[in-house]
């Protein structure tokens, strides 16, 4: 059969369709109106109008997070290129799949200072995985297959794929390739057995064994894999914010985070152990704090990364292990069952008391108050009323690190925050990314009144596509985490932290179609959460605002530039 | 590197977002028109010199990366120069630049434009036994580099 003649914008669309793609979120503009027309005539995937492009971006990579999927976003060229700019360097530093398509100018104006001309492919270069400009209307079909292999392949990341207006109306013959051949990339999946064995050697041997494990672990989808392996070995672990369901929480071996906001314990065990198991991690500075202090006491470190430039990039590793971070669990554990009548349970026995006495300090405990809202019991109860196994979205500052502290996960991909870039505004286009998803499922947006407000205009586009997303606001009219910072550090100087000129929450929802209940007694937390989870409001989305504690702070905490082992544990340990 | 537009950018950019000192870089494609190939010239830690590798690997454009420093090499570097050449200076100009190897390629009544090539630190002693006020203009091309004998840089 003859291939058919279609045009690039048909191309595009037909190359999203041969990716599976189920959803497209984006926002119209001149320069991508061919592509527009050509989903006008499709029924393949569903569009999703966001109300500005980064939110475009930001549920992309929420649908993507949550799914395991590629999310795609699709933007205008010049301000919406800009616009999903935040969007694409969020996806970069968390490593998330995801294909941006980008309009441009037609291919003559280019260079010409056009209207709604930028630089995309410049503009983008150091936040994505790779990007291309498409200069000849036969060359989509290819980009658009390299672009999906090269987002989902290696360390995933986001791709963007800069389409000028003229290619758009072009047409050629449709030809998509099944394989793609890269010479110049050739990512490992498989980890060196030798290296393997090595490891597996040092952590029988270990008398203070500790495994320490990230994002990796739930975007390599190797939940399953690393407990199986931490279940043979029985030793104790901590997981980053971004690998929080990667271990299940409430396994006695789950120490609870680790970092700057991590517990006693688990920070205690990464300091003190002798053998450091580092699976899907990268050691970055929220994590092991100082890395002199860090590395003053010695100790032994495996590391199992797909990317190699993670390795030894902040800490010397002793035994480096480059692969899918899946495979080579798996490979550990069959390992492991060949020799495990060497692995001497004892030998850490006397480091599991340890870990005992340090847990004994309760780190996470915090003075509960009858008159006045504490956030860290509204996120208890969001725990209890959504039994554990909801989608929480966070946006960025306390009310996440509180969301991560006291929302014990039990599965990867349900924890679904910036770690990396920290960008204020995610909370809401995640929580619609994950709904759209799964729309069964219940999902918990966390937030706070100043991120909150960074995307405030995706209330629209929730009631236009009828996401049901809880919105549990953490109103303490502060910037909190900034004010916390200008507390410890600033001599109490608030400068700009507080957020006056607040809306009406309640009215602003209710504005935009959808339910607003604002809390402000602790008794009242449970009965508005249960009721917002109700049956009765499974199709609403409800916009809870919880008036909290003005002066709660976030703790433990390790001061910036501190170790890990010198944590500030409650307010009156300063 | 992949011979595509944008390559050098992307590794530019990366000098210059991760902080890593470019001393020098050159680029030209190779006898494989889809290839380009590229000599930096670099300086840091053992481990930055790690870093800098992997980071370079990652990029998708780049094909492979070899540290010339890793095993005997050769380097070398075309300078332009322009100097005075008036009456006084003429002869002078015309021996230094015999011991440099250097060649003259223009001429002019009151300069001499010459040509030299070699190691950096030779175009520095060079320019180093000329007298200042006599150098007009210089333009260097930064060095390119190849391993000795068998050692190969190539794609199969």
């Amino acid at each position: 059969m003859k291939p058919e003649i279609i045009t690039g914008a048909e191309i595009v669309i037909r190359s999203l369709q041969k990716e599976s793609v189920d959803f497209v979120f984006g926002y119209p503009g001149g320069a991508v109106l061919n592509i527009y027309d050509a989903i006008f005539n499709q029924k393949h995937f569903k569009h999703v109008l966001v109300r500005h492009e980064q939110a475009a971006v930001h549920a992309a990579d929420a649908f993507s997070r949550s799914s395991g999927k590629v999310g795609v976003a699709l933007v205008t060229s010049g301000p919406g290129a800009t616009n999903a700019v935040t969007g694409i360097a969020t996806a970069y530093m968390d490593s998330v799949p995801m294909v941006i398509i980008s309009g441009q100018v037609p291919t003559h104006a280019i260079g010409e200072d056009a209207f709604q001309e930028c630089d995309t492919v410049g503009i983008t270069r150091p936040c994505v995985k790779h990007n291309f400009l498409i200069k000849d209307v036969k060359k989509i079909a290819s980009t658009m297959k390299k672009a999906f292999y090269l987002a989902s392949s290696g360390r995933p990341g986001p791709v963007l794929v800069d389409i000028p207006k003229d290619i758009t109306a072009e047409k050629t013959e449709f030809i998509y390739p099944d394989k793609i051949n890269l010479r110049s990339y050739t990512p490992v999946s498989k980890g060196h057995t030798g290296q393997i064995k090595k490891a597996l050697e040092l952590l029988l041997n270990a008398k203070k064994p500790m495994i320490y494990s990230g994002g990796g672990v739930v975007l390599g989808d190797a939940s399953n894999a690393l407990q199986k392996i931490v279940n043979a070995l029985g030793f104790p672990i901590t997981n980053t914010l971004m690998g929080l369901g990667g271990f299940p929480a409430s396994d006695e071996k789950f120490l609870g985070m680790l970092g700057m906001h991590g517990t006693y314990e688990a920070n205690m065990a990464m300091q003190d152990c002798d053998v450091l198991f580092a699976v899907g991690a990268r050691f970055d500075d929220r994590v092991i704090g100082n890395p002199d202090h860090f590395l003053s006491k010695p100790r032994k470190i495996i590391h199992v990364d797909i990317d190699p430039a993670s390795i030894s990039k902040r800490v010397k590793i002793d035994v480096p292990i480059v692969g899918d971070v899946k495979s080579v669990l798996e490979d550990m554990y069959l390992i492991y069952n060949e020799f495990n009548e060497k692995h001497d349970k004892n030998n850490i026995t006397s480091w599991m008391e340890q870990i005992k006495e340090w847990s004994k300090k309760d780190c996470m405990a915090y003075k509960d108050d009858e008159s006045v809202i504490k956030p860290q019991r509204v996120i208890q109860t969001l725990h209890k009323v959504t039994k554990g196994d909801a989608f929480v979205t966070s946006d960025v500052g306390q009310h996440q690190m509180w969301a991560a502290q006291y929302y014990p996960f039990e599965k990867p991909r349900r924890w679904i925050n910036s770690g990396g870039l920290g960008t204020m505004g995610v909370g809401l286009p995640y929580a619609m990314g994950c709904q759209l998803a799964f729309p069964e499922l219940q999902v918990a947006c966390v937030t706070g009144e100043a991120s909150i407000q960074m995307c405030i205009q995706e209330l629209s586009t929730c009631k236009q596509f009828h996401l049901p997303v809880k919105i549990i606001n953490l109103n303490n009219r502060y910037m909190g985490m900034v004010r916390q910072w200008q507390e410890f550090f600033y001599g109490n100087r608030y400068a700009e932290s507080y957020m006056d000129a607040l809306p009406d929450f309640v009215k602003l929802a209710e504005s935009y179609g959808h339910i607003g209940m604002k809390i402000e007694k602790p008794s009242e937390i449970e009965p508005a959460l249960k009721e917002a989870f109700s049956p009765k409001l499974k199709e609403r989305l409800v916009f809870m605002d919880f008036i909290t504690d003005q002066s709660e702070n976030v703790f433990p905490m390790v001061p910036n530039g501190k170790g890990l082992s010198e944590m500030i544990l409650a307010e009156d340990d300063q | 590197m992949e011979n595509e537009s944008g390559a050098l950018s992307r590794v530019s950019g990366l000098f210059s977002a991760r902080g890593y000192n470019i001393e020098s870089l050159t680029v030209a494609p190779t006898e494989d028109a889809t290839l380009s190939r590229m000599t930096i010239v670099t300086s840091g830690s053992d481990s930055v010199i790690e870093q800098i590798i992997k980071q370079l690997n990652k990029l998708i454009d780049v094909v492979r990366v070899l540290d010339l420093n890793d095993g005997k090499h050769i380097e070398r570097e075309l300078m332009l120069v322009k100097v005075k050449a008036t009456n006084k200076y003429r002869d002078e100009m015309k021996r230094i630049s015999d011991i440099f190897r250097a060649r003259i390629i223009d001429v002019s009544d009151n300069t001499f434009t010459i040509e030299l090539t070699g190691s950096a630190s030779k175009l520095d002693a060079y320019l180093d036994s000329l007298d200042s006020d006599s150098i007009i203009e210089t333009v260097r091309t930064g060095a390119s580099g190849i391993g000795r004998g068998d050692r190969i840089l190539k794609v199969q």
